[in-house]
């Protein structure tokens, strides 16, 4: 039996989170296979759907990254991501999903040791969560 | 403070104080044309309607448990561009709540809107409606009149409020322009207060008498009461509801039922969207989608999104909802909407320290944001 190994869904924007995941690779570091990236312009563009459809099919957590307050390159994506990420941690944790599976940090560009250092964290606590369930609990 | 005027009873009846009002302003020259619930023989359900001659306002029935749909819908119609003269919109205070979270998500203008409302006295379901019809008492002005005396309807054979009302404890229209003070009015006659400027400026042209500054004494102690009672029930209501949907099984349980026909959303005043999400291409998925899903799952309840499209309605339209109660009145499988969505709200309002229909400038919270703020989400 196979020790269980959470699926982790990240949107991260262009110009920041995943140029940083983007320098990660060029430096030869590595971080977890868990992660799957989902790359969008802006955090701010990230419909809060995006995140429930990720949970609904399976995903044991998700992660939404982007650029530091401040540092948005639409100047204020990031805002109206972080008031988003409120609102969903604020339901969905009340249906059941850990408010720990819902994540937002900002990672910038030249932080390519810390998307690396991030993505380790993030996937150790997720697999200390266990799987979401939904699949499973849901049945059809 | 607010003067408090007063409608005086004629015929002893509190019904045709209100008709008197709306007749009043009706009157006034800028005024052209009242919104107003009317009772249309034959049939037996109220329908809001619009009253252009003054001798029309007798099919206004202004103090009635019939709650078909949530006017603020139909007002946004009404409004969309300027007439040049004024509109008095009569409405239950969730649906004066919904009229200004519309204006405000701009579906609909109140500049030319004068908003009266009333103390709620609640609403019946639509079939309950139709079945309680057939048992009207002989003197509907009685049950008016004790429901005034009380602030609740009360109903024969086991009918009772939807539980959209039970857990109703914003019966009170604090952000009309003119508020028609139905709770623990006397006999001598029934005291109206202005709460805008513009309300103030409408009601002094009618030149009603004013009345003493304790006029509303008694009104605050039926609001007390049944406010006290109502919150007993909201808390019960989240609670068990909180309860019912505590995990993803138990909130797929919750809709095992829905059809996903959308009426809530039909229904809902809040959600405005003319291409919701849901009924465009994007939920158009391939067959080769569907036989992906079944050979991946084994098999598969069709149709497929209903948590996802109840789950995006909260996270898309909780923080306005003002708990009408029109989804669960419209939902055709008597699946506990209003019970669901009324709870998360809660919650979603309170976490944004916001509550809908409140003020017509506070923008909604997700339509605005700070440099600085929810550092606890982050991380």
């Amino acid at each position: 039996m196979e020790a269980y190994e959470p699926t982790i869904v990240a949107f991260v924007c262009n110009w920041c989170t995943y140029t940083a995941a983007d320098l990660a690779g060029t430096s030869r570091l590595e971080y977890p296979k868990n992660i799957r990236l989902i790359r969008v312009m802006c955090t701010g563009m990230v419909d809060p759907q995006y995140v429930i459809k990720a949970l609904l099919e399976g995903a044991d957590a998700v992660l939404i990254s982007g650029c530091h307050p401040g540092d948005c390159h639409y100047m204020n994506g990031n805002f109206k991501a972080r008031r988003r990420m409120k609102l969903l941690q604020e339901i969905l944790p009340r249906f059941g999903f850990d408010r720990n599976r819902l994540r937002l940090t900002w990672i910038g560009a030249s932080d390519g040791i810390r998307f690396v250092e991030t993505m380790h964290e993030i996937t150790r606590q997720v697999r200390e969560l266990g799987p979401s369930g939904v699949r499973e609990a849901v049945g059809f | 403070m607010e003067m408090i005027r007063k409608l005086p009873l004629e015929q002893g009846n509190e019904v045709a104080a209100v008709r008197r009002l709306l007749r009043s302003l009706l009157s006034l020259e800028e005024v052209d044309a009242v919104f107003a619930p009317l009772r249309t023989a034959p049939g037996r359900t109220i329908f809001p309607g619009l009253v252009s001659d003054a001798e029309r306002i007798d099919a206004v029935d202004p103090v009635s448990a019939s709650f078909p749909l949530n006017a603020a819908q139909l007002l946004g119609k009404l409004t969309r561009k300027p007439t040049g003269a004024f509109l008095v919109a009569y409405l239950r205070p969730c649906e004066i709540r919904a009229a200004i979270e519309r204006a405000k998500l701009h579906q609909g203008s109140l500049d030319e809107v004068i908003l009266i409302g009333m103390d709620c006295c609640g609403a019946l379901s639509n079939r309950d409606v139709r079945t309680f019809s057939y048992l009207v008492s002989e003197d509907p002005d009685a049950m008016v009149r004790e429901a005034v005396r009380t602030g609740e309807f009360r109903f024969p054979e086991g009918l009772s409020l939807t539980a959209a009302c039970r857990s109703c404890t914003a019966f009170t229209p604090d952000a009309a322009d003119i508020s028609v003070c139905l709770f623990g009015s006397k006999e001598d006659g029934v005291p109206v207060r202005a709460g805008t400027e513009k309300g103030r400026k409408f009601l002094e042209r009618l030149r009603l008498e004013v009345m003493a500054d304790d006029a509303l004494g008694e009104r605050e102690a039926v609001v007390s009461r049944l406010r006290e009672r109502r919150a007993a029930f909201r808390e019960a209501m989240f609670e068990t509801t909180r309860a019912a949907v505590d995990s993803p099984g138990k909130l797929a349980t919750y809709f095992a039922d829905c059809v996903l026909c959308t009426n809530c959303r039909v229904a809902c005043p809040i959600c405005y969207c003319r291409e919701c999400v849901f009924l465009t291409d994007v939920f158009d998925h391939e067959p080769l989608q569907y036989r992906t899903w079944s050979r991946k799952h084994g098999a598969v309840r069709l149709p497929r999104d209903v948590m996802f499209f109840h789950l995006t309605r909260l996270v898309h339209m909780s923080t306005g909802c003002v708990g009408c109660g029109q989804c669960s009145n419209a939902c055709p499988n008597d699946i506990g909407v209003m019970e669901l969505f009324t709870t998360i709200a809660s919650g979603t309002q309170q976490a944004f320290g916001y509550v809908p229909g409140r003020r017509l400038d506070e923008p909604p919270p997700m339509t605005v944001f700070e440099a600085d703020e929810l550092a606890e989400v982050v991380g």
